[in-house]
């Protein structure tokens, strides 16, 4: 019995965007079908995994996550740099973590100074992630783009309170930006809609739909995402033909259990294996609901979605 | 695949005898149509036209059940590709794999883990439903002993595995009563296993080489009246299983292809040896539309993750989960440990409670009904104001509890402290932080 195979009407086709400049700039996106669905379009660009490096040393990390980088921890260029030595880091993620005012609230000048640092040590893509609060990242974010100037950063996160001004500071340094939204498809195009109206140029857009790990809200996050690839695909809304990032690890192993011991919970199994598994199912959940980036932590999970990335994608 | 009301009413007598309970056989067929009526109703429709409007309403993916009584466990009836477009319907089973050439000690202790590795969340029960005991010693006797021991041991649902269709037979004498699932009909034994089935009824895995070969055999085994199936694709990589699980629902839903409108069935170990690889192997078909998943074995630390996953993408997404109202204990709280109330919205009171723990800090967190709002909705929506909360924690026995009178709310319900001081006259209220992280470096400052 000869099966037709059933395919979906595709009108829609996600943007390509480079990030970076020089040999070891990264372009994502180009997908023509819903992610991997490799037997209906084709994903010319595969999903690609920014590694997480902080700008200072966490107090919060379980020993799991710690233990790869605990030669390195206090110093966010070595940090980096073992990410791309070691562990073929493709892209680094600098979370600016120092920066957050109702933490240690480090100021917009020092702050900017170890993202030059780290970003003079690199030839990869560099996201830098501030802290979601309007006025500081609006402060620290311009000085990070004035300083970096010609580096073609990527700067996050943009949101609908700060769009204006950090959309300035991109547009005036040439810098990309990841337009984060809280997790609502509507919310996601208008703050397209309003970056667009601002200048921004649509090969300096990422979409950040704001994501969950399993166990803390995956479902909404991914069925977000789900939903904005439905309608840039085959309802031709331009607005959300963007590549999206999942600035996931950051969600995972804050999780009580990704630090639960074995001890406290045998119920649970292996501590180090569990929070690699939570981070590593809930990266490739997302990337099955239409990752393009993938900021991630812990080494092997990295290499378990990065393989499993090939092994989807082979021909 | 429903039908209209007109092509139902030319299925019917017509004699317009009022019967089953309205004045003609046209508003029967209406009421059909809508679902408010039963065809046994009408005591004259013939045989052939049952047979007919059965076959136009059968769910597009069949549902197909495993085991009997409490822990019966059901399969399929899915009617969506996204989940945001109605619900995904039944979640998939998680199976772990009991070969019958493993020592005793190794059989003990995969059955004493099938029963250990549950866990609680939302109130409900997450653990795993299956097992597969797999006649990899060829040996009847082996699996009839095996299958024995295991079907005393655990009211599980049981899938029995065997290339030879005389132990599968054997097997399923032992057990039939427990209604286990037989893996598998082929090309090679598709007669014997009709024979089997009609003679001891059960639900049979179909097992191709491809899809075509698939829906081929599933289509024979329906003609011969066989219709409880599950289906193996037969892939033995990763890409090609995710395709053939994607292909098989489209085809269902999209085309209306009886032959694929069965449930799955995936095997991720026979895909790869490695089991941090199994496991998301595991995960992608909890996602994409697997049925029944087999696991080489079960550990905590890859069936907690795979089943809140299973969890969280089974949520109807028009109904968040809700934690039950009440008073939680976290840690080892005594009567001057601090008091926090926050919204039922799952999400909040898991990240409430997993920040408070963090906090090493042994603490009651009350939970108000929300109807599964997070706080800064129910705040907005009245639910979670001075006016509810008051009453709530007028008639809890947190009075009892501790011997401090402070209670700790939401700093996004800020605004509510100063009706919650007015009709809680003996309570102090502190306003906690509006970012649950910032809730241990708020709980280290605390004194009753
Ligand atoms: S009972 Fe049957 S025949 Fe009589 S009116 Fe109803 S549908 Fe028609």
């Amino acid at each position: 019995m000869a099966l037709d195979i059933p395919r979906t009407t595709y009108s829609g086709k996600i943007k390509e965007i480079t990030l970076g400049k020089g040999s070891k700039a990264v372009t994502v996106g180009g997908e023509t079908s819903y992610p991997l669905y490799l037997f209906e379009g084709t994903m010319p660009h595969l999903p690609r995994i920014a590694m997480e490096v902080w700008d200072y040393a966490p107090d919060d990390w379980p020993e799991a996550a710690l233990e790869p980088f605990a030669d390195v921890i206090n110093d966010p260029v070595a940090w980096a740099r073992k990410c791309v030595s070691n562990y073929g880091a493709e892209i680094i993620c600098l979370q600016l973590m120092s920066i957050d005012p109702n933490g240690m609230s480090r100021d917009a000048d020092e702050a900017a100074q170890v993202v030059k640092k780290v970003s003079d040590a690199l030839d990869v893509p560099l996201i830098v992630w501030g802290t979601a609060n309007h006025d500081k990242d609006v402060e620290v974010l311009r000085r990070v783009g004035e300083l970096c100037q010609d580096k073609n950063l990527i700067i996050a996160p943009v949101e609908e309170g700060d769009y204006k001004k950090i959309g300035a500071i991109a547009i005036a340094y040439k810098h990309t930006l990841i337009a984060s939204s809280p997790i609502d498809i509507n919310l996601a195009k208008q703050l397209n809609i309003l970056l667009g109206n601002l200048g921004v140029p649509d090969n300096l857009l990422i979409i950040d739909p704001t994501v969950s790990c399993i166990g803390y809200g995956l479902e909404y996050a991914y069925s977000v995402m789900e939903r904005i690839r439905m309608a840039a695909l085959t309802q031709q809304d331009e607005k959300l033909q963007f590549p999206i990032i999942c600035n996931i690890s950051k969600e995972v192993w804050k999780s009580k259990e990704a630090k639960l011991t074995k001890e406290e919970n045998p119920e649970m199994g292996d501590a180090k294996k569990r929070g690699i598994l939570l981070e590593a199912m809930s990266a490739t959940a997302l990337l099955l609901a239409g990752a393009d980036i993938l900021v991630m932590r812990h080494p092997d999970a990295i290499k378990l979605v990065r393989e499993t990335i090939t092994e989807l994608t082979s021909v | 695949m429903a039908l209209t009301g007109i092509a139902i009413f030319k299925l019917l007598p017509k004699k317009n005898c009022g019967e089953c309970g309205v004045p003609t056989c046209l508003a029967f067929a209406m009421n059909l149509a809508a679902g408010k009526a039963e065809l046994s109703a009408c005591p004259y429709v013939s045989e052939e036209a049952k047979a007919q409007l059965q076959e136009a309403s059968a769910p597009p993916i069949r549902i197909v059940t495993i085991g009997t009584g409490e822990r019966a466990f059901k399969v399929g009836g899915e009617t969506v590709m996204f989940r945001h477009e109605k619900r995904f319907e039944n979640p998939p089973g998680i199976a772990l794999l009991i070969k019958d050439n493993m020592d005793n000690t190794e059989v003990d202790a995969r059955l004493a883990r099938f029963k250990q590795l549950q866990y609680e969340r939302v109130g409900l029960t997450l653990r795993p439903e299956l097992i597969a005991i797999k006649n990899e010693s060829g040996d009847n006797g082996k699996f009839v002993e095996i299958i024995n021991k295991i079907k005393s041991s655990s009211d599980c649902g049981i899938i029995l595995m065997s290339d030879n269709t005389d132990n599968l037979a054997a097997g399923l004498q032992v057990c039939a009563e427990r209604k286990p699932l037989l893996y598998a009909a082929t090309n090679d034994n598709l007669q014997k296993i009709i024979d089997l089935v009609k003679k001891t009824p059960a639900p049979v895995v179909v097992k191709g080489s491809n899809l075509d070969e698939v829906a081929d055999l599933t289509t024979k085994l329906t003609a011969a009246g066989i219709n409880d199936l599950i289906i193996d694709s037969g892939a033995k990589e990763i890409k090609r299983a995710f395709e053939d699980q994607i292909i098989i629902r489209s085809a269902a839903l999209n085309k209306k292809f009886r032959p694929l409108g069965f449930p799955t069935i995936v095997f991720p170990f026979d895909m790869t040896a490695d089991p941090m690889k199994e496991a998301i192997y595991a995960s992608i078909f909890v996602a994409k539309y697997g049925g029944i998943i087999v696991l080489s074995d079960f550990q905590g630390e890859s069936l907690f993750p795979l089943l809140v996953e299973r969890l969280n993408i089974y949520t109807d997404p028009q109904r968040p989960l809700a934690t039950t109202e009440g008073i939680y204990e976290i840690g080892k709280p005594d009567d001057k440990s601090p008091v926090l109330i926050t919204s039922n919205f799952s999400l909040t009171y898991f990240l409430v409670s997993g920040y408070i723990e963090t906090s090493k800090v042994s603490a009651y967190l009350m939970v108000k009904d929300t109807e599964g709002l997070s706080v800064m909705t129910a705040w907005a929506a009245g639910k979670f104001v001075a006016d509810v909360i008051a009453p709530f924690v007028k008639k809890s026995n947190v009075w009892e509890k501790v011997t401090h009178r402070k209670l700790i709310i939401p700093g996004y319900a800020a605004a509510e402290s100063g009706g919650l001081e007015e009709e809680l006259p003996d309570w102090q209220i502190l306003i906690g932080p509006r970012d649950g992280a910032h809730i241990p470096a708020f709980l280290k400052n605390w004194k009753a």
